[in-house]
């Protein structure tokens, strides 16, 4: 059995301690907003935190998080409205989805890594996240509005 | 038969008797050598008998000696052994080194614990292994065996065996150990270097009395013991490398005091990258532990950056970094070389850096000892194994390649990072040692 925090709340799992944490957060918790892209690593659409820092959930096993905390996309702001979130939401960024919720965890640790980043720093740190809806303009755009209102800046899009 | 051949025979045969006498007499003479007596058993001392003052002082050295490295088990009771220090020799388990009567030291009076770790001889006359540094703690002043003795003792007992020892026959044989001692050991107490000054001896004491930093970066011998005219030239320990603390240190980086300073602290420094493996349990619930006084870690950093002549490494450290990030975001653009694209798949999202100095949380790998030292050991290790949440730097994870990467992968980052990210010279048969390392992590799991 394993022990770790999952957005703010303490959980048990019984899976063995070599199973991937993306399989135990969306089979045996039930949280679903986390996807299964490649299962290699490579894609970044299984992106969860890990003591706050984005990491690959398919390549991480659950043995290697007993007592840390992880989130997800569900817990990365209560009301989902991270300000990530909501200039996703106003960019109207996703065109299939399925990647967001990792693309959305990797740039939240992107920010706080460079709150005010440039296009080198967003095409390096979002390298490992591919979308084949090929959204990356919106991505970037929504990145960067986010950064300005977490700056304390205006809401003008 | 003839005359010469019988002469041969008996000559054989004499030859054969002196020799079979002589091994007879030797182990003789080795067990009456080896003769301890044993130091009367006591009632558990009653903890209240220790000062405070004195408790405290003995949990700061606990810690700086890191005895949890191998005085307990994973997830188990502090002090109650159960780690196994894997040995050329076989497999020896930390011992329980709580109060309990039965099976921990609880029975031990001052003198045996003192002859234990001086002498490296159990309270009941019994050689001890020298994984167990007796070697390193034989330098121990008496108020600091003291202290250490009065905080043990005041710990909770606990009632726990560890496992048996895995060494064969015959090297089992305790009273062998006194060969081992002849030839490895020699009891001597602490001597300062008159020539510097207090904080610099202070972490002399501390790095080879206390901390036995030598138990793992000075190379051993084929009987196990070190080496001391390569002290500190670096060692294998459970198929990582640990990297020389002398000059031959290969971080493009010079250790400086302040570098090292954090490094002791918080296990990861911006310049130098994170700890890991068994280098995890010397920092954490040791070490980075507020018991132990940023004077001691302080004291450490000057010496252990004497012993590594910072002052007179890679004056352009500065440059150093700048070159660093320069590299860093090689992979990010629309680069055609495959190589390049595996690395930004994988690693880039994690390991970029801007900016003029790298965060601590992004371990910078143009900065990296494992990408500059002779072999690709500890690189490869850390890709197929990952860092768990609980190795490695408070906070810092790293996701398992093993299962992901063929060796032929491991072995392409591994090449293309030493090409872009260093000036060294190409690792030879990547592949095959990623596939010797993969073998040795299937067979410690």
């Amino acid at each position: 059995m394993t022990t770790f925090t999952l957005n703010g709340r303490n959980v048990s799992v019984h899976s063995p301690d070599d199973a991937p944490l993306l399989w135990v957060i969306r089979d045996e918790l039930g949280l679903t907003g986390t996807k299964f892209g490649c299962g290699v690593g490579m894609c970044g659409a299984c992106t969860v935190h890990v003591e706050g820092r984005a990491t690959r959930s398919c390549i991480t096993s659950v043995g290697a998080i007993a007592g840390a905390k992880v989130t997800t996309i569900e817990g990365l702001d209560p009301e989902g409205k991270h300000p990530l979130q909501t200039a996703w939401l106003e960019l109207q960024v996703p065109q299939c989805g399925y990647c967001q919720s990792g693309q959305i965890m990797q740039a939240a640790t992107l920010l706080k890594d460079y709150p005010n980043p440039t296009d080198q720093d967003i095409n390096a740190v979002m390298a490992g996240s591919l979308c084949r809806c090929m959204t990356y303009l919106r991505i970037r755009k929504a990145i960067k509005l986010a950064a300005t209102r977490m700056q304390g800046g205006g809401t003008h899009g | 038969m003839n005359a010469p051949f019988q002469s041969k025979l008996s000559l054989i045969r004499r030859t054969v008797v002196v020799l079979v006498a002589g091994a007879v007499f030797g182990m003789m003479g080795l067990f009456f050598l080896s003769w301890r007596p044993t130091i009367a058993a006591i009632e558990r001392p009653n903890p209240a008998s220790f000062s405070a003052e004195l408790v405290s002082k003995g949990e700061s050295l606990a810690a700086a000696g890191h005895c949890m490295s191998c005085h307990i088990r994973p997830a188990g009771q502090p002090y109650a052994g159960g780690y196994g220090v894997k040995t050329p020799f076989g497999v020896i388990y930390g011992s329980n080194i709580t109060p309990d009567p039965e099976t921990g030291i609880g029975r031990w009076s001052l003198d045996a614990f003192s002859r234990a770790m001086r002498e490296g001889v159990a309270q009941d006359g019994s050689h001890l292994f020298a994984a167990f540094p007796y070697n390193a703690f034989t330098e121990l002043a008496d108020d600091d065996i003291k202290a250490l003795y009065a905080y043990l003792m005041t710990r909770p007992a606990v009632n726990a065996t560890v496992p048996h020892n895995t060494i064969p026959f015959p090297l089992n044989v305790r009273f062998l150990q006194e060969g081992w001692k002849i030839l490895c050991f020699k009891s001597e107490r602490f001597r300062p270097n008159p020539a510097k000054d207090a904080e610099w001896n202070r972490g002399a004491y501390l790095v080879e009395a206390v901390s036995d930093c030598g138990g793992c970066h000075t190379p051993r011998n084929s009987l196990g013991g070190e080496k001391l005219r390569d002290a500190y030239s670096g060692a294998v320990v459970d198929n990582w490398i640990t990297p020389p603390l002398t000059q031959a240190n290969p971080s493009p980086v010079p250790w400086t005091k302040e570098e090292l300073f954090t490094y002791l602290r918080t296990g990861v420094t911006p310049l130098h990258g994170a700890i890991a493996a068994t280098m995890t349990p010397v920092i954490r619930n040791a070490l980075a532990l507020p018991v132990v006084p940023d004077s001691d870690i302080r004291a450490i950093a000057t010496y252990v950056s004497d012993i590594t002549h910072a002052d007179t490494r890679a004056p352009d450290a500065e440059a150093t970094v700048k070159q660093a990030i320069k590299t860093s975001s090689l992979g990010s653009g629309p680069e055609q070389d495959p190589d390049a694209n595996l690395y930004a798949a994988a690693c880039l999202s994690c390991h970029y850096n801007s900016g003029t100095v790298p965060l601590s949380a992004r371990p910078e790998l143009a900065l990296n000892s494992a990408l500059t030292m002779p072999e690709p050991t500890n690189f490869i290790q850390a890709v197929l194994r990952g860092i768990s949440d609980t190795d490695g730097a408070p906070g810092l994870t790293m996701p398992a390649y093993a299962s992901s990467f063929s060796d032929a992968d491991v072995a392409r980052l591994a090449a293309y990072l030493r090409r872009t990210r260093t000036n060294r010279p190409p690792w030879m048969n990547l592949e095959k040692k990623v596939s010797v390392v993969r073998r040795e992590l299937a067979a410690s799991d």
